[in-house]
């Protein structure tokens, strides 16, 4: 779960490609820093891939999932750090889903 | 080009009702929402039964949005309850929940929305305050409260959604024949009505009116405008 979720916010990273401002590393993996001190993302285009990642997730997993977060701007606790971070509050999120159903 | 999707929240009767009516008459694909069950139907409207302060359910009536319709132009965020009476006399339960339908619930659905017309950087988003604001209305503390939030969040969402090609502006009716109003006694209406400088009741007319002004694709330099009815 958690590598299809790394690999599906790669592809949603790779299609910001082209955003004014936005330089999208051509490494991108589990540790790549999308957002805060090393990241590549502004803020608008972190709300993009955000929600993106909600909306693939519902058309991969039929499955609703909220990534709002109260650490957004957090350096050291937000889950949009990384690539990784956020694939792994993802994964939370949808074992949360899968065991209330 | 495909005709324009527009939600609005509140739909079972009144002015979401006159609305949806009106936007469908214009050829808009209308979709709607209600806490209960609609007595009415109308060709080129779909219901939904949810509760604009439920998360779950306003995200599953946006994901359904989403599935059908695959874009989103207009929200009207109609849906809104009052509550008038002394605020010594309020229970607190009665702020829950003025506060959750008209404050949460603008906000939530304008966040789900958002994120679907984000996806073709265009929408719409009208929220609903009250001349009871500016007025500052005794005898409706929760509810004007409530209002001046609404018309907070519509100004600050207009500068974070702009980027997004989103406008979000908000219209201010005053006392409008609906049921929000009934319970009010006559002279007080009266009272409010003289405060005006049209003296008048407004009609749905008159709301439709602005409404159909913010959501022109010519207004896309219009955003965080609140337009108040009757002069004040």
């Amino acid at each position: 779960m958690h590598r299809d979720l790394v690999s599906l916010i790669v592809n949603l990273v790779r299609e910001l490609d082209g955003r004014p401002g936005t330089t999208i590393p051509e490494e991108l993996d589990a540790g790549t820093p999308l957002f805060g001190r090393d990241g590549f993302l502004d803020s608008l285009g972190l709300v993009t891939l955000v929600v993106g990642v909600e909306q693939a997730i519902e058309d991969s997993f039929s499955m609703r999932v909220g990534l709002a977060d109260e650490r957004a701007m957090s350096q050291t606790r937000s889950p949009y750090r990384t690539i990784g971070s956020l694939a792994e509050y993802a994964g939370r999120l949808i074992a949360a889903e899968l065991s209330d159903a | 080009m495909l005709s324009p999707v527009t939600l609005i929240t509140g739909t079972r009767k009144g002015i979401g009702r006159f609305l949806a009516e009106h936007y469908v008459r214009q050829g808009h694909r209308v979709v709607g929402c209600s806490r209960a069950e609609i007595d009415w139907t109308l060709d080129g409207y779909t219901h939904y039964v949810a509760d604009v302060a439920d998360e779950k359910a306003v995200r599953g009536l946006l994901a359904d949005v989403r599935r059908k319709y695959d874009r989103l132009d207009h929200v009207i965020n109609n849906a809104g309850v009052a509550s008038m009476n002394h605020s010594l006399l309020t229970p607190v339960s009665t702020v829950h929940h003025v506060l959750d339908t008209n404050v949460v619930g603008t906000f939530l659905v304008s966040r789900e929305a958002a994120k679907l017309m984000q996806n073709h950087r265009y929408g719409r988003i009208v929220n609903f305050t009250t001349l009871a604001v500016p007025l500052k209305l005794a005898g409706e503390a929760v509810y004007v409260a409530s209002k001046a939030a609404v018309l907070s969040l519509t100004q600050v969402l207009a500068r974070e959604l702009v980027e997004l090609g989103i406008t979000v502006n908000a219209v201010g009716p005053g006392p409008v024949d609906t049921d929000l109003i009934r319970a009010v006694p006559k002279e007080k209406i009266e009272r409010l009505v003289a405060q005006q400088a049209v003296r008048r009741i407004g009609t749905f007319e008159d709301i439709a009116n602005v409404v159909d002004f913010f959501l022109k694709p010519e207004s896309s330099f219009i955003t965080g405008q609140c337009l108040f009815l009757g002069g004040v």
